[in-house]
């Protein structure tokens, strides 16, 4: 195995030595492909990678933002990616290096135009909403037959949580999901930006945040498919990874997922190459490589994500394209809502908020 | 001369790695946040006198005007003094053993007290989350004994904060109280109980002062990490656990306001300036002491 999986800290570190070989550095989600793909991007190019994770979007752009990273391609979502194109962090794709692009999906290409308006700066990797994953046998012994699964209601009405507690209910440590889902719940715009509005979810939050064990953004995965936790709000691919987990170990937890019927979060993950990209000529060939319909169609079939790649749907195995918690049905579609960034004084605001919160302060 | 380079060696030390980034990370929490990179303006492009023009103390009277940073503030020391004490309760009777153990045991003891070091610390805080977790090891072995029914609820909560800390700092607290007792001469205590004491009196009036710079040293070592600890809040502590180090995270990963988090950082250390003045004249007095 020539690739390697580092930490951000060593990967930066090693960052100052001279590349002799031609090397890429992609820095993409943990848990986010399948790592066989790694190897034949390998074998075919000639090219070392070096394959680095991380799992906040935070995370990404703090790098990004201090300025040479040293990462040839990364992966922000939606609302970070309209940012850091607007601070200047990424370089126009060429795409005559690109001839891949032609299997690119126009429904997400279309909807990804709200993040990157002139469509130069990213391709969609990965597409997904923002839902509930449920340890099925657990919710319905402690709330009966009749719990509300498929509602938000399950997560945010205290009562409900309170139940849940001793079992365990972890929510994503992240405001720019969890708010607009709360947002839906009591009816207000889940995309809006107003601190008034926003801050009318914080009594609803403070509410059911003693119920909630932790709030982190990769553990619940684990979590999840060892039967420690009941509920987590998390990413859907993450959801039902959590179920095949569970399934394969064959522990007797039995895992699904739901998108909330108030609405839920619709969510891009694109790759870019950063403005100071040491190889762009390698990164570009890396997302042509990514962007050929077998090689998506084999990540997605592997994360259980839906991808932005019309063409590689016929590639995909009946569990991923025929399952509607990955590529929902049309009335679904209808009901998913995006979201755009925050400026600075409302970003301040919320986090704020959500310290308040998690910790009571 | 060669005296002087001598002097000069421990001083560029701490020009370079101490005193330069300090300057740093005070020049960035006296500008204002950007969205460019990197993201906080003027820096030294803009030239010197837009520097001078532009840096002011907003963000200290911003950290002022928040109730979160001294509850934050507070909430570490906190912690951190528990953790201290906590630590020292555990660990002064195992360097007690190390230091009354015959002679051919002391290397192997000393040895298993330095041997988690080999394994990272990432990896030994991940183990504690295994053991601690609801369906986890330990609760497991006290459902088997029939001591519980229902599972102890120790991961997430500040409780395993202060498990994680002892645990990872133990070493620190048991050498430097164990080089104390090692050095103690026991006919004192001899002596003591000569003179009337009983075992447990010449304990506590002979040997605990004798070794009271191990057990200052130990604290310290102890303490000072302890304050701005991050990741074993972060790792085992739960969402009520309000610690500095995760509000200087989120304030530099969450707000991306790398200003408001060096203004966090620089009153961090001014906080820690104090016990490592203290610390400095614990030891100078015992250097002038055994001189």
């Amino acid at each position: 195995m020539k690739y390697r999986i580092l930490g951000g800290v060593a990967a930066a570190a090693l960052m100052a030595g001279a590349a002799v070989a031609e090397e890429v550095r992609v820095y993409n989600w943990s848990d986010y492909i399948d790592e066989s793909l790694l190897e034949k991007f390998e074998a075919e190019t000639g090219i070392d990678l070096i394959y680095d994770v991380f799992d906040s979007n935070e995370l990404l752009e703090t790098k990004l933002l201090a300025g040479g990273s040293g990462y040839d391609v990364v992966v922000p979502s939606g609302t970070f990616l309209q940012r850091q194109i607007t601070a200047g962090a990424f370089q126009k794709l060429d795409k005559a290096q690109l001839p891949n692009i032609a299997n690119m999906w126009d429904v997400i290409e279309n909807r990804l135009m709200k993040y990157d308006p002139t469509g130069e700066y990213a391709i969609n990797y990965m597409w997904g909403t923002t839902g509930i994953g449920v340890n099925v046998g657990k919710v319905k012994e402690l709330l009966g037959d009749d719990a509300p699964m498929d509602s938000l209601a399950l997560v945010f009405d205290p009562a409900n949580m309170e139940k849940l507690q001793g079992c365990g209910v972890h929510f994503l440590d992240a405001p720019a999901e969890i708010i607009p889902a709360a947002l839906a719940y009591i009816g207000e715009d889940p995309d809006s930006q107003d601190l008034d509005v926003i801050g009318k979810v914080e009594p609803v939050l403070t509410a059911i945040a003693p119920f909630v064990q932790k709030f982190h953004s990769s553990e619940y995965i684990n979590a999840l498919a060892n039967g420690d936790i009941c509920v987590a709000v998390g990413w859907s691919g993450d959801i039902l990874q959590a179920r095949d987990r569970a399934a394969e170990a064959d522990n007797g937890v039995e895992i699904a997922y739901y998108a909330p019927k108030e609405g839920a979060l619709m969510w891009f993950d694109n790759m870019a190459i950063p403005v100071d990209a040491p190889n762009p000529a390698a990164a570009h060939k890396f997302l042509n490589f990514i962007m050929d319909a077998q090689n998506m169609a084999a990540a997605s079939n592997y994360v259980y994500y839906a991808n932005g790649n019309k063409a590689s749907q016929e590639f995909l195995v009946e569990d991923v394209i025929g399952d509607t918690a990955i590529y929902p049905d049309a009335a679904t579609l209808e009901n998913l809502y995006t979201t755009s960034p925050y400026d600075p004084k409302v970003q301040r605001g919320v986090t704020r908020m959500w310290t308040k919160i998690k910790s009571g302060t | 001369m060669r005296r002087a380079a001598l002097i000069l060696v421990p001083y560029v030390w701490l020009l370079v790695l101490f005193l330069a980034p300090f300057l740093i990370v005070l020049k960035i929490s006296l500008s204002d946040a950007a969205l460019a990179i990197p993201p906080y303006a003027p820096t030294l492009k803009d030239g010197i006198a837009a520097l001078i023009r532009e840096l002011d103390f907003e963000n200290f009277v911003f950290l002022t005007e928040d109730d979160l940073y001294w509850k934050a503030y507070l909430s570490s020391l906190r912690i951190a003094l528990i953790s201290t004490v906590l630590t020292l309760m555990v660990g002064y009777p195992i360097a007690y053993g190390m230091a009354k153990a015959p002679d051919e045991w002391r290397a192997t003891l000393m040895m298993l007290v330095i041997l988690p070091f080999w394994t990272s610390f990432l990896i030994r805080v991940y183990a504690w989350m295994g053991i601690l977790s609801n369906e986890g090891l330990l609760n497991q072995l006290l459902t088997w004994l029939g001591l519980i029914s229902e599972p102890l609820i120790i991961l997430n909560t500040t409780t395993a904060v202060y498990i994680g800390i002892v645990y990872t700092y133990l070493p620190f607290m048991i050498l430097p109280i164990y080089a104390a007792l090692d050095r103690l001469d026991a006919s004192l205590d001899e002596a003591a109980q000569d003179l009337g004491c009983t075992r447990t009196q010449a304990f506590w009036l002979v040997t605990i002062p004798l070794s009271r710079n191990g057990i200052v040293a130990g604290s310290f070592l102890v303490f000072i990490p302890a304050l701005g600890e991050f990741v074993i809040p972060s790792l085992l502590g739960g969402s009520g656990t309000l610690m500095i180090g995760k509000v200087l995270w989120e304030e530099f990963f969450n707000n991306r306001d790398w200003p408001v988090a060096s203004a966090v950082a620089v009153i961090l250390l001014l906080i820690l300036v104090v016990p490592i003045v203290l610390f400095q004249r614990n030891q100078q007095k015992q250097q002038e002491a055994e001189q």
